[in-house]
Order: structure tokens, then C-alpha cells, then sequence
């Protein structure tokens, strides 16, 4: 591989990079010709969704570091010095305040993608375990970013969670004062927080870059979940793909600014507005909305350490998925019965999410300990099991030629299928 | 499409279970209506101003306003002129002397509010072991937002029969518990205004809700304003886009 790139632009100066470091080549490869499924719908935007918010969460984050103060005596004012002071720093700050409930909205419906067309399959699966770090990373993220204003639900907030490590034996203890960087959540926890806050947000972006070079190699799934077999499968990245992610870039735009906008602190909660106080505590300490069903699933059980265990365990368990699930066929449109299962699982976990927002009394528990345990099963009893069981309905033959009926359409007439590909 | 239509308005529905209230409340919220709060509202200034009257004159005895400016009322509409004077006329401490002593002097635009007690301590001391809270987001801090404070505000009855009130403690009907330090703060004709309005107790509640919701949301307004002609335009773009992705994929079977 040693030797200059035949680089085949014919731009000069492109040319002349492009022979020396083939930057141009890999772009118009991997986003130009890039062979993509035909038939993807709208759910494949989310990917792109993501990164895009990404972006939108860096840009944004980076100009209020300059006049955020990461000190508890002056954090939560200087949230309002932004807020007030700094030309536009209303706008930056809520964008960036909604923009991380956006960035759940959009991964989880990725990850409820690839479960229901099951992109977690072989050959996929290191793509899927990649996902399912960088999910935990913006998880660890946003909790950090939530602590920065120093209001009351951060304080309180950062006090729970950091103290859920302290279930475990012998080492719990320790942990938790290595985090705190002291004997209770204070400035020395902030400053590593904001730290950390900073850092991870580009170790997210090293982990999506290996995330994109999997599903480069692998290439993507699709809505049958079937392989490409013909370049009549595919259609090159731009301008079919392309120009698919910008209407859904657009429409997130419009979700995201009407929440900037219009409702900026619809999702938060009025006690962040009061500044920490380590000496009250509020009536009910509740995490932002997106960690509320693993909230739910901490507390549905009595014990402290088998609760942080399932707690954990939820997001663990997502590793393991592609052995877990025993069936070959990928597209849940062609596994009817573990469609539903699926389908009662999404509502197991917004039912989870509305317990985590209730105080854990009466119906609350049960409601928790039965999701829980359907949380738990889904993956542990009805995927492998199902897998055996099931007898999915027939696979059409390929992608440019689904003979079976469904949300595919009917046999295509010759001809009609595809312009044959110029490129890839 | 469809699934993802209903995915969508599950996640939805779960954010809105999500955000509502925790805590029950125990009387219910006042609704009153407010010239603020829909997507066009803006803030009625002249309340506003009414209500920048009643803080100084009655809140500001015991309440700070600490996140905000002298400077920051061209925003209810004062001009520099007035509010240079409203500044002038009040003491704030104004670093050191020759000597190196702390000294006072009189407040400039550019000064924070004045607060009423030094610190924490002072404030508690001063009122019973009830520290009165800063009023800078009070509006953003409680659950109901205006309603809440304006509840809070007119909410001052004589405590049930057999009720057991603790001691410097009154009650309010609207308060978690109904035992509030505060003691009654606004009555019929606590201020007069100089716009001839009359000044009933809601009608003054009314007033200084306005003025500290524009103190909570300074923004509100040229936030609301961006956000109109921003999703206007988001909407004619993904039309736009819209076109482009039908035209670019007309030539395809798919």
C-alpha cells in the first residue's frame, strides 16, 4: 500500500491533496457512491439525525464552556449571566438544554430501529455493540451536563445516582468518593464533572467514527432485513440518500426549534430554577425524562444493590443481544408473533419511564416490577426461545424483487425495477 | 410510516407524562390570563411597570432580584433617563475606599439589584428562620409558574377552624402545607399606582407576576418573535427538500 494514491479528480489542487492523502476519494466513496439499500424508509434518517445533533450539541456546548464558571459558588449564576448577559446566550444555552432531549428522542428511535429490523444481526453485530457504547457514553454525558447548572434537581440528581455505586461491596464506597472527589457531591465533583462533560463528547465522536466504519464495511440493513445480492438492490449514497436525510434533518430542525422556541423549559424541571442547596432536600428528586424507565427499574425492587444491578443490567443486556435472539430472519415484518412482543416491550418501557416519574407507592411499584420483568424477559426468555419457535412468514427473494406482498409491494414488472447503477 | 408515526407519538406521550406535575397540588391553581403566555404573547408592559412598583416598594424590603440589572429595565420599557434615576436612588456597596474599606455609594445601571440583607444568614435571621427567596426565577422555580405566585400572593385567608399554625407563621391556602413565613404582602390599596389603575389586591398580584415573569424570561419575547420566523422558515425548507427528494427519486422504483 506504499506509493502515492492515482487520484481521479481532475480539479488541481483536489488532484494534488487527493494523491497525497486520498481524503477526496474516501468521501466521494463512502458518501458519494456509497451502494445503499433501495428501499429504506424514514427510519434510517436517525442515524444521520444523530450526528447531526451531535454537532449541534459540540458547537453549541463549546461556546457556553467560555462563560460557563464550573465553581459552585458562582455555576448557577453564571447560567443566568448566560442567559441574560451573553449576546444570544438564551439561544445557545436552550438549544443546547433541548438539544439533549433531542439527542435521546432521536437514538432511541435509532435503537428501536435496529431491534425492530434487527440491524443487530450478523454480520452486525460489533456495529451494534459500538451503538450500544456510545449510548452509554451520552448517557454518562448528559447526566454530567445536567449537574453543571447546580440547581437543586442537579445537586440532588448527582447525589442519587453517584451513590447507586456504593451498593456494591468493598469497593462501592470507594468509588463513590472517587467521583465525589471528597465525602459528599461539592465543587471538586462539579469540576470533574465539567471536565468529563467536555471530554466524552469527543470520545463519542471517535466511537461513532468506528460505529460508521462497521456499517461501512458491513453495509446497511434494510426494512426486509434481507442481504443486497445485485447492485439492483442499491442506489448510490448521494444524491438518493442525501437528499432523504435533508427532509428529515429539516423536519428535526422544526421539532427542535419549536422546543427552543416555544417551550424551552417544557421538559425540565421548575427545581433546577432554585440553586443547590445541600441542606434541602426536594420533595421528589426525579432525573430528566430520557432516564426515567431505568429510574423505574432501579427502584421496582427493594434491595439497593439488586436494583442498581438490574439498573445496570438493562443497559448490559444490550450487548449480548445479537446471541440472544436465535432467529435468522431480521425484519420483524416477517416474525408477526415477535413483532407484538416487541411492540409490548416499547410500552413496557414508557410505562417504566411514567413510574420512574412517580413516587414508588401503590400501583406505581407493581406497574415497575412487572415491567421490569417483561424489560428482562423480552430478552433473556422470549427472544431465544421465540427464535426456535416462530415460523416466520417467507422472505422475498431480493430487495429489488420482493415477491411477497406487504409493505414491500407486489412483484415489480421487469424493467420498472431499476435504472441499472453507473457506479458503485 | 406507520409505526413510526405511533413510536413518535408514544415518546411524546411518555415526555408529557413525564413533565407533569410530581407533587399534587393541594388547592387547586388559580388561571388567570396572562399577556404572555401563548406562542404570540408578549408582556403587557405598562403591568409590568406597575409591577416594577410594587417590587420596589414592597417586595424588594425582603426579596433580592440578585441575577438582574438596573439596565435590564429598558426591557419593561423604561428609558435611560428613568432609569438612570431609578438606579441613582439606590445605595448598593461600591467597593473600597482610600483606606481599603467597603463603602456605598449610589447604584448605576450597570449595578446588580440591590439586595435587602448581606447574606443568608442575615436574611434568616432577620425573618423569623424563613429566608426569603430570590425572586429572579421564582416564576421558572415553581410548578404552575405565574399561576402559582400569583396563587401564593392572593392566597392569604384565616387558617381553618382547629388548624395549628406554628409560631411567626401564617397561613395560605396555596402554600405546600399552607404554613408560609411571609406574612401577607399585598392588600387592597398597598400601592398607589400614578396610571390612575385601580389598585385592588389581584389587581397588584397581577401586576408584579407580569413584572417578575419578565425577570424569570427577559427573552421571552424576541425568543418567541426568532422562533416564529425561524419555523416559518424551517417549514418552507422542508418543502423545499421535500421536492428535491421526490425529484431526485422520480426515476426510481422504490
Amino acid at each position: 500500500m506504499v506509493g502515492l494514491h492515482k487520484s481521479e479528480f481532475s480539479n488541481p489542487v483536489i488532484n494534488w491533496i487527493d494523491t497525497r492523502l486520498p481524503v477526496f476519494t474516501m468521501i466521494q466513496k463512502e458518501y458519494g457512491e456509497f451502494p445503499t439499500p433501495r428501499n429504506f424508509n424514514y427510519f434510517w434518517n436517525f442515524g444521520a439525525l444523530a450526528m447531526v445533533n451531535l454537532v449541534i450539541m459540540i458547537a453549541t456546548g463549546i461556546f457556553l464552556a467560555m462563560n460557563y464558571q464550573p465553581n459552585s459558588e458562582l455555576a448557577f449564576g453564571s447560567i443566568q449571566h448566560i442567559m441574560r448577559d451573553v449576546n444570544y446566550g438564551w439561544l445557545l444555552r436552550y438549544i443546547h438544554q433541548n438539544g439533549a432531549s433531542m439527542f435521546f428522542i432521536v437514538t432511541y428511535i435509532h435503537i428501536f430501529r435496529g431491534l425492530y429490523y434487527g440491524s443487530f444481526k450478523a454480520p452486525r453485530e460489533l456495529l451494534w455493540i459500538l451503538g450500544v457504547v456510545i449510548l452509554i457514553i451520552m448517557m454518562a454525558t448528559a447526566f454530567m451536563g445536567y449537574v453543571l447548572p447546580w440547581g437543586q434537581m442537579s445537586y440532588w440528581g448527582a447525589t442519587v445516582i453517584t451513590n447507586l455505586f456504593s451498593a456494591f461491596p468493598v469497593v462501592g464506597p470507594k468509588i463513590v468518593t472517587l467521583l465525589w472527589g471528597g465525602f459528599s457531591v461539592d465543587n471538586p465533583t462539579l469540576n470533574r464533572f465539567f471536565s468529563l462533560h467536555y471530554l466524552l463528547p469527543f470520545l463519542l465522536v471517535g466511537v461513532i467514527f468506528l460505529h460508521v466504519i462497521a456499517l461501512h464495511l458491513t453495509g446497511s440493513n434494510n426494512p426486509l432485513g434481507i442481504d443486497v445480492k445485485s447492485p439492483q438492490d442499491t442506489l448510490p449514497f448521494h444524491p438518493y440518500y442525501t437528499a432523504k436525510d435533508s427532509v428529515g434533518i429539516c423536519v428535526f430542525l422544526i421539532v427542535l426549534s419549536v422546543l427552543v422556541f416555544f417551550a424551552p423549559n417544557y421538559l425540565g424541571d421548575p427545581n433546577n430554577f432554585i440553586p443547590a442547596n445541600p441542606l434541602q432536600t426536594p420533595a421528589d428528586i426525579v432525573p430528566e425524562w430520557y432516564f426515567l424507565p431505568y429510574y423505574a427499574i432501579l427502584r421496582s425492587v427493594p434491595d439497593k444493590l439488586t436494583g442498581v444491578c438490574l439498573m445496570f443490567g438493562s443497559l448490559l443486556i444490550l450487548f449480548v443481544l445479537p446471541w440472544l435472539d436465535t432467529s435468522k430472519v431480521r425484519s420483524l415484518r416477517f416474525r408477526p408473533v415477535y413483532r407484538v412482543t416487541l411492540f409490548v416491550w416499547v410500552v413496557a418501557v414508557i410505562i417504566l419511564g411514567m413510574c420512574g416519574a412517580h413516587k414508588p407507592e401503590g400501583i406505581w411499584v407493581t406497574l415497575s416490577r412487572v415491567c421490569t420483568l417483561y424489560y428482562f424477559a423480552q430478552f433473556l426468555v422470549i427472544l431465544p426461545i421465540l427464535g426456535k419457535l416462530e415460523r416466520p412468514l417467507p422472505l422475498p427473494e431480493s430487495i429489488s424483487h420482493p415477491v411477497i406482498g406487504g409493505r414491500g409491494g407486489g412483484p415489480l414488472p421487469t424493467g420498472a425495477t431499476a435504472k441499472p447503477m453507473e457506479k458503485a | 410510516m406507520r409505526t413510526m408515526r405511533s413510536l413518535l407519538a408514544g415518546a411524546f406521550a411518555a415526555t408529557l407524562l413525564a413533565a407533569a406535575p410530581a407533587v399534587a397540588q393541594e388547592t387547586e391553581l388559580p388561571n388567570q390570563k396572562w399577556s404572555f403566555e401563548n406562542p404570540f404573547g408578549t408582556y403587557d408592559l405598562a403591568a409590568a411597570q406597575r409591577g416594577f412598583q410594587i417590587y420596589s416598594q414592597v417586595c424588594s424590603n425582603c426579596h433580592s432580584l440578585q441575577y438582574l440589572h438596573y439596565r435590564d429595565l429598558s426591557g419593561i420599557g423604561l428609558n435611560a433617563e428613568q432609569i438612570k434615576a431609578i438606579a441613582a436612588a439606590v445605595t448598593v456597596p461600591d467597593g473600597t475606599d482610600d483606606q481599603g474599606q467597603p463603602k456605598d455609594g449610589p447604584a448605576t445601571p450597570a449595578s446588580q439589584f440591590r439586595s435587602p440583607f448581606p447574606n443568608v444568614k442575615a436574611a434568616a435571621a432577620m425573618n423569623g428562620g424563613g429566608i426569603p427567596p430570590d425572586l429572579s426565577l421564582i416564576v421558572n422555580a415553581r410548578e404552575g409558574g405565574p399561576n402559582y405566585v400569583y396563587g401564593i400572593l392572593t392566597g392569604y385567608t384565616d387558617a381553618p377552624e382547629g388548624f395549628k399554625l406554628g409560631d411567626g407563621l401564617y397561613y395560605n391556602k396555596m402554600f405546600p402545607g399552607h404554613q408560609i413565613h411571609m406574612p401577607q404582602p399585598l392588600r387592597e390599596g398597598t400601592v398607589d399606582y400614578t396610571d390612575g389603575t385601580g389598585n385592588s389586591l389581584e389587581q397588584e398580584a397581577h401586576d408584579v407576576v407580569t413584572f417578575l415573569s419578565w425577570a424569570a424570561n427577559p427573552e421571552a419575547v424576541e425568543r418567541k418573535q426568532m422562533g416564529v420566523r425561524i419555523v416559518l422558515f424551517l417549514v418552507f425548507l422542508t418543502g423545499l427538500t421535500y421536492a428535491v427528494k421526490r425529484k431526485v427519486w422520480a426515476d426510481v422504483e422504490h
